[in-house]
């Protein structure tokens, strides 16, 4: 059976579904928004080089014609002329060694510069205390001669505002992922309260109390609708469930009274004749008959019952050892008569919540079947102990056993192995072994006992159930 | 004996009501729950019948209503109702003894013997004999003649309910519910097995067998043949 889960704890939501969800949003966020800020960045800036490009241009193109035109002294002074001006422009005219002629610019920036390239720089402005260290970008041009012109503006301001994004934006990620990932996990605790709401009353409701609806707040959201549609479905079990409980009675009750007119009649015949006649004894078969007819009867009803958890109403906490000790006690005599050790193994008291006679009867059946199958000489053992998995009770013989293939079939109604046709029984035991073991909770596992069957039922540690109101 | 018997089933009443004069009993019948409440008022009866589902008034309130009466009258309840949880509640409502439809007569004839046994007010019993069968409550010793008998605890519980049943029907099933306390059917003859050691242990190798088996029936232990 599988085991009802149940969200984890509070303090690590990482494994949740909505977490992770939110998890991936941020990230995804978070790498989109720096790709649209970078993007806007890197339009922004290329727009504003070309505007300064196309300036440097234009003023290189006017000194080249000074240049042509009236040769090195009269493109010193337009360089002497333009540098005066102050403003954004920078001018820097050296000679081959570049050595400066003329220019606002103390000296060649120390960047390897072909002609024609654009190149940006870091230039000294003002002079003394004021002094300070500006970014320009500007055009290198080699005239002839081996003279070097350097036409440059001062691009300070776009390259601090450069710098200042440059060093926000993993800051600013980084940010929107923090601010994102405790929005995720608060918004991921807010989803989990409603759900874990939803599935604190379904476990409720497994453990047995139909009564319990999961709670539908004002808001009319999709959970309002998920609990309404569960609550609407759990209705409909109880209905069923009710609509099950109320055919058995009825069935019960309808073929019990007939059975119990024929019981009678049969009686009564049989108390005035003489049981040494041959009417005598086959109206006693035919009592014999229905009393296997009643005892069929009853033991599908008992199943039905079990597998509809009425019978979940009486459970107590039973101590298992005694009904350990209680069966085996009932048995040792039929086992000694049929020359069977029956030995009993119990490491401890274990008390579960259970249905003491269905308890009892399903271990009954299972140490009746044992005893039927082994052969004088055989041994039967009765375990009791705790594991992992938890409360292990166990019968254990040293009969043919049953085949692997045939093991799940035995717990099938009505099945009975083709070898063992001819011996007495219902064929119900171990069904309804198998139907208390589903109204517990528990596992029934059919094992090789090497040789031998090994019937084990595993009861979940610490099964306990919620205090019910009957449903 | 007076008994009431209250039971909705014409045809099971009759036979019920049949049977129970036959054995010698003085019977008033009733088929509802309301005649049945006014009836088992009306007169002191040594034992009630009662069908656990009966028009008018359900079998439970019948009984729940007589006990609060203060009228203390046994009350066998007579159920065609799922057993599991049914017995609990009979029980529970005020009943003695519960036993599920359909049932045989001599169950239900062991069953009332015992009923009204138990109603005749005995002085608390340290020493039970049968024959020259004696059994002593205290010292947990059973001794016939002069041998002392060895019995384990279980032996000695059921050796101790056949003797306060002495000249009694004793039926399986009430032995599985009362040494026992078992409330289901056993599929193989665990209580014969019982029996017959129990039997091997107080009868082998006396005259005069005390420990008889009721064709049909059950079991009973009693000093004359």
């Amino acid at each position: 059976m599988v085991r009802p889960a149940r969200i984890g704890s509070w303090a690590v939501p990482l494994r949740t579904v909505a977490f992770r969800f939110v998890l991936v949003y941020v990230v995804v966020f978070a790498l989109s928004s720096a790709a649209i800020v970078g993007f806007t960045y890197w339009n922004t800036k290329r727009a504003l080089d070309a505007g300064t490009d196309q300036i440097i241009q234009a003023e290189i193109t006017g000194l080249s014609e000074q240049y042509q035109r009236f040769g090195l002294a009269g493109l010193t002074d337009a360089v002497i002329s333009r540098s005066g001006h102050g403003g954004q422009s920078l001018y820097l005219l050296t000679d081959s060694l570049k050595r400066p002629i003329a220019g606002n610019l103390d000296r060649w920036p120390d960047i390897k510069a072909r002609d024609g390239d654009f190149i940006e720089f870091d230039y000294l402005f003002g002079s003394g205390a004021k002094q300070e260290r500006r970014r320009a970008r500007g055009r290198v041009f080699l005239l002839t001669g081996g003279f070097h012109l350097l036409a440059a503006r001062d691009v300070h301001e776009r390259y601090q505002s450069e710098q200042l994004f440059t060093t926000t934006l993993p800051w600013s990620v980084g940010l929107l992922l923090i601010l994102g990932l405790v929005g995720g996990v608060l918004m991921s605790r807010n989803l989990l309260s409603r759900l874990d709401s939803i599935n604190r009353t379904s476990l409720e409701i497994m453990a047995g109390d139909l009564s319990r609806r999961v709670p539908v707040s004002a808001a009319h959201d999709e959970y309002d609708t998920l609990a309404t549609n569960l609550n609407s479905m759990l209705d409909r079990i109880a209905q069923l469930m009710n609509g099950l409980r109320e055919v058995t009675d009825s069935v019960a009750h309808d073929l019990r009274s007939p059975l119990n007119r024929l019981r009678n009649r049969l009686e009564g015949i049989s108390m005035r004749l003489d049981p040494e006649t041959d009417e005598g004894m086959e109206i006693e078969a035919a009592v014999a008959e229905t009393d296997g007819l009643i005892g069929t009867f009853n033991a599908l009803l008992l199943i039905a019952e079990a597998e509809a958890g009425v019978a979940r109403e009486a459970m107590t906490l039973v101590d298992l050892s005694s009904v350990v000790e209680g069966v085996a006690e009932l048995y040792g005599p039929v086992a000694e008569e049929k020359s069977i050790a029956l030995e009993v193994s119990v490491s401890e008291v274990v008390q579960i919540e259970a249905n003491r006679t269905l308890i009892s009867q399903a271990l009954a059946n299972l140490v009746d079947n044992a005893i039927k199958y082994t052969p004088p000489g055989g041994r039967i053992r009765i375990v009791l102990r705790e594991d992992p998995r938890g409360v292990l009770l166990a019968v254990e013989d040293t009969g043919p056993g049953i085949p692997d293939a045939d093991r799940k079939h035995v717990l099938e109604r009505f099945v009975r192995l083709e070898s063992s046709r001819n011996s007495p029984g219902t064929g119900l035991g171990l069904s309804l072994v198998a139907a208390v073991v589903r109204l517990h909770d528990a596992v029934l596992e059919l094992s090789d006992n090497a040789p031998g069957l090994k019937a084990t039922l595993i009861f979940p540690r610490g099964f306990r159930r919620a205090s019910r109101t009957k449903g | 004996m007076r008994i009431l018997v209250v039971e909705d089933d014409l045809e099971a009443q009759r036979y019920l009501v049949n049977g129970l004069k036959e054995a010698g009993h003085i019977v008033d019948d009733a088929a509802d729950g309301e005649d049945g409440l006014t009836l088992a008022l009306s007169r002191a009866y040594d034992v009630a019948i009662i069908d656990r589902m009966l028009p008018k008034m359900d079998g439970l309130r019948l009984v729940e209503d007589l006990r609060e009466h203060g009228n203390t009258t046994p009350v066998l309840f007579l159920s065609a109702l799922s057993e599991v949880d049914d017995r609990v509640k009979g029980l529970k409502a005020g009943g003695d003894d519960y036993l599920a439809k359909p049932y045989a007569f001599v169950e239900l004839m062991a069953r009332l013997d015992a009923l009204m046994r138990r109603r005749q007010p005995s002085a608390v019993k340290t020493r039970l004999v049968v024959g020259d069968l004696e059994l002593d409550l205290l010292t947990r010793t059973a001794t016939r003649g002069d041998v002392i008998i060895d019995l384990q605890p279980r032996e000695f519980r059921l050796l101790e309910y056949l003797m306060r049943h002495a000249g009694q029907v004793v039926t399986r099933t009430m032995l599985l519910e009362s040494v026992w306390e078992y409330h289901f059917d056993p599929q193989t003859n665990v209580i014969d097995v019982h029996i017959s050691r129990l039997r091997a242990k107080i009868d082998k190798g006396f005259d005069m067998p005390l420990l008889h088996t009721v064709r049909g029936a059950g079991y009973m232990i009693r000093a004359r043949a």
